[in-house]
Formats: C-alpha cells, structure tokens, sequence
C-alpha cells in the first residue's frame, strides 16, 4: 500500500536517496515541443527508487490542493515503469528546482495544467528507469534487451520461461554512466495501459478519512509560539499604531509585531493568542481603496462598458474587424452582464509554520507555489534560497488563493522578530477580511448579425480589476503588453461560427484585494458568452441546442452538446414547471489542447420568493485521455458545484474599501440540501490528458440563466442570482 | 487543570474554563483531526460527540465538557476499518480532504440513532457541514453505504 513519507514521519520528510539500498534513478525533465518554455536549462534529479524488497518509492512533485494529482503523477510514472501499483509508496517530493513543473519552470500549480505539464516529461522518466532495468536484466542472462518484456514489477525473459523481480534487479544492476534515450514512439501505446484509464483509488484517501492527514494548520514543532495576524482592511493601507504595549503585558502574550500591511500577535497558547487578537486596535492608514463601494462600482463598471472613453482599455483578444463588422451589420443584438466579488472560502484558513534560525529557514505550509514560497521566505529572512527548506503540506482547499503566498512572508517576518518557531494562523474572520476576491465584472456584448441571421461580428468589452499584477507583478502585465490573461481567459468565441471578434478589457482600480479564483475570468466571461449565445437562439426563435449545434464548428464541442443533450432527454424535456438551459466552457490553453464541458441543468422556480432550486445537472466533459475517470468525474461535480455556489449566492462587498462579510455564516457556500442531482459523463477524445480541475465551473451560471429564460422570458444577468435580483427581474 | 475524557482516556488540561473544546483537542492535545473552519459553528469541521451526540467543538467551553466523554475522529471506534471510515474510502469522498473528520463525526451521530436513514434524512442531518470541494455527492453515497443501503 502507498503511504505518505510526510505523514507517517509526521513533519519530517525522509531523504530520497538515503540510506534505501536499491537504485535510484535521476531523470532530465524536458518537455518535447515545449511552447511555453522560457530555455532554461534540463535539470537533473531522481523521481524513483526501487528497494531490493521491490518497494517502488515515487515522488509526487506537485502540491496536493484535493484534485488528486499526487495520485496521477506518481501513477503515470508506473504505468511507464510497469510497476506493480501495490508495491508503490508515494513520497511528497522535496522543493528543489528538478521536480519543477516543466512548462512553468516552478513548483506550482494552477490552470488545471498540472498533468498535462508533467505529462511526457513523467512519462518518459518511467520509461527510462524500464529500460534500465531490462538493460540490466539482459546483460545477466546475456541475451539481447529486444528479447525482453515486462509484467507489472517484473522483467520477463518468454523465451526461457524466466523472470526477475525489479527488487532482485535492483540488487546487483548498475545505473550507466548515460541513461537510456526515449523517444515519445517507445513509450507505451495506450491500448497497453494497466494503470491509466483504470480507476486506482487515491492512495491519501485512508489518512483524509481518518483524521490522520496532517495540514500545516495540524503542524507543531518543539518551541513553537502562535500567532494571527489582524491585516490592513483596505489593500495597501499600513498600521500607524496599536494597543500592543497593554496586550503583551497579558500573561500569555509574548509580543506584538508590526508588519507592512498587518500587526500580529504572539502567544504561547492559541486561545491565549485569539483573546488577545479579539482585543487588538489597529489605527490604519488611508489607502487608495479607502473609499471603494462595490454597489456604487458595479454601476460605474456598467457605464464604463458601455461608453469606454477616458478609460484605459487594452485588446484582449482579436479575430478580424468586429467593430467593421458591427458598423456593416443588418442588425445588433446586445446584452449586459455583471458578476459581484466572490470569496475562495477554503476550509483551511491560511496558516503557515516558520522557524527561522541562525542556521536558515524551515517553513510548513500549504501551498500552490512552494518554489515561490522558497524565494519569498528566503527574502524576508534575508538568507539565500538554498538556506530555506519549504515541507509542502496537503492543502486544506487552494482554488488560487494559495497562489498568493503573502501568510508565507508574514510567518517567516513574525518567527524572526521574536527569535522562535511560530505558527501563524487567520481566523475565519480575518481570513474573510483579507479576501482576495475574483474581482467584480461587467461585461457588454454587441452582436452583429448578417441578412441572413449569421454572427459577422462579435465584440465582447469586459470591466475589472487587474488580477495578473496582484498574483504576479508589473512586470508580467508589462510584458504581456498590458494583456490580463487571468481576467480575459476564455473571453473569445473559436469554437462558435463567427466572422469577426474583439474582446477589451477596460482597467478598474477600485483598490481591493484580487485573486485567481477557481475557474478565473472564464467563469464570468462564459456567464456572459453563453447567456449571449442563448439570447441570440431566443431571439431566433430557434431551440437552444439546435441554435448551438447550428453555430458550432468543432467536432468535439457538437459531440460534447450531443451527449449532454441526450444525457438530459433533450428536446423532449418538459416546459412545465421546469426550466432546462444548456450551455458550454472550455478550460486551458490553445497550444497545450483544451477540454470542453457541456452543461444542461434542470430549475424549479419559486417566483414569489425568487428562490432558484437545481433540479438536475447533467455534464459532458471531453478531457481528451481521461487518467483516473472516477477522480475526473468527482472533480468535474466539484466544479459545478463551486459554479452552482457562485450563481445562486456567494457575493462580498465592499464599503469603505473593506469587505463587509465576516464569516461562513454571511458568505454563503452551497450546503448539500442544495445539491442537485447530477450526471457526469466523461468523453475520451484523444491521447493527452487535458485540464480537468476547473472543467465545468462555467457553464452552470449562464445554464441557470438559460432556465430561467425559456421558464419565463426574462434573463438574469446579475450573478449571483439572490432572491432579490430574482424577483426583480421577474418583476 | 482540568480533566477531561478523552476517547476514553481521562486528560488533565492547563487551561482556563472558557477555552474552547477545539484547541484542547488541537493544540494541547495533539488530537488534529478536528478541524479549526470558522469558529462559530457555520461549517461543522469541528465535530466531535460529547456523550455520543454530535457537537461544534469550536463553541464548546471546555468547563462544559468536564465529567463528559467526548469522542474525536481519532477516538471512533474500528479506527479504518470504522463502517464509516470505509464507505468513505469505497466512495472515494475526500478531495482536500479539510473537512472530512468533521463530516465522518457528524454522520456517525446520525447512524447512532438512525441506523436506516432515507436520503431526506440523510441530507437534512449533514447541511451543517460545508465541503467546499463539492464532494457532497460522495458522502451521501457513504453514509447510504455504512448504512448497508448500497
């Protein structure tokens, strides 16, 4: 059975290489056609290790947020080396620059791009460490490698009926001076898979069920004090004093420390440190978002998309001459969407572990970038990087906020200052106060429409706050000439029939805290984008998913509204009391292939109240080459739940330039008696595996949308849709 | 000090009445399969049983639980071969896995009871417990599972 290094040694991870007798092998990692590579140079380390009592060790290289690819990966690597899956322990890799995401060049996770970016590069490193071993193999029964094949954990002579455990071969082989060449044709053809395609459990499902899986927030080193942390209400506002000096002479409390954008609290005892952190006052400086008010911004959005002048608006995406096109069409159909601020809500508040001493830096903490988490500690430590171990805990929920790393630095800057290890833990409450939201979005699109109905020209003006500098810097946005991709992904049409198209993003500043949000800005661009598309079919007096299949030029996008539709009984669905909406989205990049998922989802409509129930939702995902299906499908559901969530009530708002909901219990999440029922069917389409994490997130709010249009003739175009908007629009 | 029983091991804890029951269990007792989501019983990550029945520990004084039994995740009986513990794992629920132990402890309480719940029942016992993973589906599955209805 697999088992966690980290856990079973509770905080500690086991060297790679030492003291396991057996072979351990070190791979290059290069991707082949890498299209997003910046050329740095192939690195050396070693993925496997096989033990001479056949215990195969795989290091998972990527954090785990949920999605399960600290199952995947190590299980690709397998699936090549053809080892017996129950002699595979899985040990969460170390940070170091050799288990770097191949296209990103870092330890980091985001984009649902995991899998697909360790993919060949995994791959062939389980094929490396296969040819070794038959090589080895080979050479001790003198016979040509060619005459040798495979079982899972065992190199098998068929000839002469022999065969040899990969724990007997890892007993005497010795690795050559160069490893062996693969090329991606030796890989294993997928008809062969043992492992891929199979549904293998997740091997951290028995600690996660347990209670025995140990996130940073369950980490206690010997020594350690706690902290938490009260930061700035209003981005970028700073502490200009404190009552600390009367805090700390509480028992208990062992220092106040101001930080850039915060004051922490420093204790021996959690409920100590809490009490205190209840009574702290912080007076704050202005900021430039001190005055922000989320329900003045969403009008002023709104009237910035329609009338962009004196605006800073940057070209998206562009296809063509849309704005020709719009001037020469027979006809313009427009419409106005806008989306509210929504919050990640991860169960586990953001913590992190620090112990910064004379010798280095050792951090405890979930994290979507422990790379970055290495750099960032190593600066505010002000040691080199190489000083800083970073021990990557399982996250408690990551959904891009843990791409932020802000509660890294602050615990690194807190352990410091008071010479000790801390752990440094939010409440929900300041974890709520210091949401890094999806920022709020409002969107115009025009529609021109040739004599004949057909989409000359399509432009798509999008209003909201930059995200790309609070995740990445300046820099980036500069260098990607001024381009959002986080707030413009998916905001372009290439799957629908359309002559000409144009997406704008018009640049807000309103001063808030921004995030990557699971989904990013495809949730509110398809909200926008398919609830277009359905108004134009309506319009048309054509039926939704005829209209679409009409519109639709690619074959797996029509495959994908097919199974949906047939999944949901389409068109012979009922109209009576229920409504049912269709509607589409696409996740990843262009160059590395994109899945597509298609949504219909069945709504009950209580119009005196404005309450919306999901009656049913079915889902076709085309994933390309599913890995585990039933870890696809599990994650597919979670995305449109967390789609489901976003559209019926998850909404923070500001005033004052501070978020006004304080916990779990006013930031709504969906609970289960809100759950649907819901079908997922999981479409093969090809060799790669594609994105699946964030698949489907954006295709329930515009469905629902949908719904409620063919229920009743009027269009939600304000998410969420709360009881309120619901009854106003109806009204 | 005050004493306290923990799956069925009597503890002497150093801290004041008001304490909550959550950073007893976490922080002083090392027991970190509750888990610490809100604070203010809106997520139900911290439940434990105190005399069997299903409490947010988070809310909970420890001067309340004094001359109790209270029961973690770490405490439920079978350990992984709990019935619960392997429909969990059939079902493959957990995705980050945070709120887990919360919702295993919650349905436990249920069955206690309710050894047959229908899904209605089922449902209307677990909204107090958030999974923000979406993985819903899969513990009502499980606790339909443990129940011997699948």
């Amino acid at each position: 059975m697999t088992k966690n290094a980290t856990q079973a040694a509770g905080i500690g991870r086991r060297g790679f290489l030492k003291g396991s007798a057996g072979l351990a092998f070190a791979f290059a990692l290069v991707e082949a056609g890498d299209v997003m590579g910046q050329g740095a140079p192939a690195r050396l380390n070693a993925y496997i290790s096989i033990g001479t009592d056949g215990t195969i060790r795989i290091a998972a290289p990527a954090p785990e947020m949920g999605q399960a690819t600290n199952t995947a990966l190590p299980l690709i690597i397998a699936e090549e080396l053809d080892a017996d899956w129950s002699k595979v322990v899985v040990e969460t890799a170390a940070v170091a620059a050799a288990y770097d995401h191949p296209i990103f060049r870092a330890q980091f996770v985001v984009g649902s791009l995991t899998t697909r970016g360790y993919w060949m590069a995994i791959r062939t490193a389980g094929a490396q460490a296969r040819r070794v071993l038959i090589d080895a193999a080979a050479q001790r029964w003198n016979v040509p490698a060619g005459e040798l094949s495979t079982e899972p954990s065992a190199v098998v002579h068929k000839a002469s009926n022999r065969r040899l455990g990969y724990g007997e071969i890892a007993s005497f082989a010795q690795m050559p001076a160069q490893l062996p060449e693969i090329r991606p044709d030796m890989l294993k053809k997928p008809a062969n898979f043992r492992l891929i395609g199979r549904d293998v459990r997740r091997w951290d499902v028995p600690a996660k069920s347990t209670g025995k899986a140990v996130y940073a927030i369950d980490v206690q080193v010997p020594g350690m004090l706690y902290a938490t942390l009260a930061r700035s209400p209003v981005m970028g506002s700073t502490p200009r004093g404190h009552n600390g000096a009367e805090l700390t002479r509480r028992p208990g409390i062992v220092a106040v420390v101001p930080l850039a954008q915060g004051v922490a609290v420093v204790g021996d005892k959690i409920e100590t440190v809490l009490a205190a952190r209840a009574d702290l006052k912080v007076d704050w400086s202005p900021a430039p978002g001190s005055n922000f008010d989320s329900d003045r911004g969403r009008k002023m959005y709104l009237a910035h998309v329609r009338d962009p002048a004196g605006q800073k608006v940057v070209v998206g995406r562009r296809t063509g001459d849309a704005n020709a096109a719009l001037q020469s069409a027979a006809r313009v159909v427009s419409g106005e969407f806008t989306t509210d601020y929504v919050y990640h809500a991860q169960m586990e508040p953001l913590t992190c572990v620090a112990s910064v001493t004379a010798d280095g830096v050792e951090v405890w903490t979930g994290t979507q970038w422990p790379s970055r988490a290495r750099d960032d500690a190593a600066k505010a430590a002000g040691v080199p990087p190489e000083k800083v171990k970073v021990n990557m805990m399982p996250m408690g929920g990551g959904f891009g906020r843990r791409a932020q790393l802000e509660y890294v630095v602050e615990a690194v800057e807190v352990s410091k200052a008071v010479g000790k290890p801390v752990k440094l833990m939010s409440t929900r409450e300041d974890d709520v106060a210091n949401a890094h939201c999806r920022p709020m979005t409002a969107h115009k699109i025009d529609v021109g429409l040739d004599a004949g109905g057909k989409i000359a020209g399509w432009r798509h003006r999008i209003a909201a706050d930059l995200v790309v500098t609070q995740v990445y810097g300046q820099p980036r946005l500069d260098a990607q000439n001024g381009v959002d991709h986080i707030v413009m992904a998916h905001a372009d049409v290439p799957l629908y029939d359309v002559a000409s198209h144009l997406a704008e993003h018009v640049y807000e500043a309103p001063g808030v805290r921004s995030a990557a949000w699971r989904g990013i800005g495809a949730g509110p661009n398809a909200f926008a984008i398919e609830s277009m598309i359905d108004e134009l079919a309506a319009r048309a007096g054509e039926d939704p998913v005829a209209y679409r299949m009409k519109l639709l030029k690619d074959r797996r996008a029509r495959t994908a509204v097919e199974v949906a539709a047939d999944m949901a009984g389409w068109p012979k669905a009922s109209r009576g009391e229920t409504g049912f909406g269709i509607a589409m989205s696409r996740l990843g990049v262009p160059q590395l292939g994109e899945s597509i998922a298609v949504t219909i989802v069945e709504v009950a409509l209580d119009r005196a109240r404005g309450n919306i129930a999901v009656r049913n939702m079915w889902c076709a995902a085309d994933v390309g080459l599913p890995i585990q299906p039933r870890n696809i499908r599990h994650q597919v559901e979670g995305s449109l739940v967390w789609g489901l969530s976003a559209a019926l009530s998850e909404r923070i708002t500001f005033k004052n330039g501070a978020v006004q909901q304080q916990n779990l219990s006013d930031y709504e999440v969906l609970r289960v008696s809100r759950l649907p029922k819901t079908e997922i069917n999981i479409i093969r389409s090809g060799e790669i595996p594609l994105p699946v994490g964030e698949l489907g997130l954006g295709t329930v709010a515009p469905a629902i949308s949908n719904a409620v249009r063919a229920l009743t003739g009027k269009r939600l175009a304000a998410l969420p849709f709360t009881p309120d908007r619901v009854r106003a629009t109806l009204a | 000090m005050a004493s306290l029983n923990v799956n069925g091991q009597v503890r002497q804890i150093d801290a004041s009445p008001d304490t909550p029951l959550l950073w007893v269990l976490r922080e002083h007792l090392k027991l970190t399969g509750t888990k610490y989501g809100c604070g203010v019983a809106a997520c139900g990550a911290c439940t434990v049983h105190l005399d069997g029945e299903p409490i947010r520990a988070c809310i909970t004084p420890l001067s309340q639980v004094e001359g109790k039994r209270v029961t973690t995740i770490e405490g439920l009986p079978g350990g992984e071969n709990n019935r619960l513990v392997q429909a969990w794992i059939a079902e493959q629920a957990p995705q980050c896995g945070y709120c887990q132990s919360g919702q295993i402890m919650q349905a436990a309480g249920l069955l206690a009871k309710t050894p047959k719940p229908s899904r209605e029942q089922i449902v209307a016992h677990m909204d107090g417990n958030i999974c923000r993973c979406g993985s819903y589906a899969q513990i009502v599955a499980a606790v339909e599972r443990a129940a011997g209805g699948r």
